[in-house]
């Protein structure tokens, strides 16, 4: 039986200004450029990989769940994901198709192997997901009155908490991956899956350390997640907010990301630039090698 | 939770529950209705929410290390700074206590 496939990783920032310089057709001016370019090897490989289904590690900023009721981990299993207002004039982004039947299996398997995720059959996504798409497939971003010209994937929005202290842990989120990297590959259906990260890498928004980059240690994240995400693993919540500032936390969904590629690893593109709004901004592509593509090759 | 990293509140149970009232009223502006009764009258809504009189009063000041004192998450005051146009550099500025195109060219100076 042909199983699932996952063909690689996507991470990049979500900084809701891109989507107001998306909006306003800014993607070439001098300040946004150098952040854009690192799309154009993206667009290549989806073209070449042509995944149809992406499973998004994100955190909501206040969208879909606020502090009276706030998961750690929660996926999304509704046939359709819509977006709304956040409050800042961006646009609000088209929805998105969802793909039920993967949502549960991989609920299953997380809680199966005691993840104990919170599970929405209804769930807003926010720009840390429709920013990140619109990146990844513009065309479709922009034909977004068109229902003839939708998504070329299906989602599976997997939520983790930045907001509220206590977060779960680097090492938690790289093993919720592995779990989920784990049940794609035994889901018995021909898919081919792509599992994308969004946000970071390090900024700070509040306080009088608001501004706060840190270029040597965001250089240390992108070496050490491809071959030893166990190292970056091994830091204290407390310690990466010092090393990457109170919003660089964001880099639990690259861990989630990273623990979901269960093949042999390597950086296919990066493209790292300071700052986009506060943030210094990541993109980064990665090839997920597994065996049987070993042995085809 | 430890706070002793410089310039910076971690958001704790302490903070979530001293800034509840706060955050939520926050929380309340993905409406358009609900920032326009806002705007309407700031008074009202602050009280229609349950905030108290420190928290009804930072947000008078307009001041976001208060706000962020008096409790409050930047990922839901962000929503109330947008109320009135300002973006996450403006509030950086105002935090820092420098101009605008100052914080700008601190943050371009972090990549060099």
């Amino acid at each position: 039986m042909t199983m699932a496939k996952i063909i690689g990783g996507v991470a990049t920032t979500h900084v809701p200004a891109i989507g107001k310089a998306i909006a306003d057709g800014k993607e070439n001016d001098p300040y946004w450029q150098p952040f854009f370019k690192g799309f154009d090897y993206v667009h290549d490989w989806l073209a070449r990989t042509k995944p149809d289904v992406a499973v998004i590690f994100y955190n909501d900023h206040g969208l879909n769940f606020f502090l009276d009721k706030l998961p750690t981990f929660a996926v999304g299993a509704a046939d359709e994901y819509r977006s709304e207002d956040e409050g800042w004039g961006i646009p609000v982004s088209r929805a998105a198709a969802g793909d039920p039947a993967l949502s549960w299996h991989l609920i299953n398997a997380l809680v199966a192997d005691e993840f104990d995720v919170t599970m929405c059959q209804n769930m807003l996504i926010d720009h840390a997901v429709t920013i990140p798409m619109a990146l990844m497939w513009p065309t479709a971003a922009a034909a977004k009155a068109s229902p003839a010209k939708p998504w070329p994937v299906k989602i599976v929005p997997v939520e983790i908490n930045t907001v509220q202290h206590p977060l779960p842990s680097l090492k938690r989120c790289l093993k919720l991956g592995r779990s989920i990297g784990r049940a794609i590959d035994c889901y018995p259906q021909n898919l081919r899956v792509v599992v994308v990260a969004t946000g970071g890498l390090s900024h700070q928004l509040d306080g009088a350390r608001a501004g706060f980059i840190n270029k040597e240690f965001d250089a240390l994240c992108l070496d050490k997640i491809v071959a030893e995400p166990e190292a970056l693993a091994r830091y204290s919540i407390h310690d990466w907010v010092k090393e990457s500032g109170s919003q660089g936390v964001e880099f639990l969904n690259w861990m989630a990301m990273r623990g979901a590629l269960t093949g042999r690893v390597s950086e296919l593109a990066r493209n790292y630039h300071i700052p986009i709004s506060n943030t210094a901004a990541a993109t980064v592509v990665y090839d997920n090698q597994t065996d049987e593509a070993r042995k085809a090759a | 939770m430890r706070q002793d990293i410089p310039g910076t509140t971690i958001f704790d149970a302490e903070q979530a529950q001293k800034g509840f009232a706060l955050n939520r009223m926050c929380f309340s502006f993905n409406s358009a209705e609900n920032r326009a009764a806002f705007l309407k009258d700031e008074d009202a809504y602050c009280r229609k929410f349950g905030l108290n009189d420190e928290q009804r009063a930072v947000v008078k000041s307009r001041n976001v290390l208060k706000m962020i004192e008096a409790g409050g998450n930047v990922y839901y005051l962000a929503k109330l700074a947008g109320i009135f146009g300002l973006n996450v550099q403006d509030i950086g500025a105002q935090q820092t206590g420098m101009s605008v195109e100052a914080f700008k060219a601190k943050l371009q100076s972090a990549g060099a």
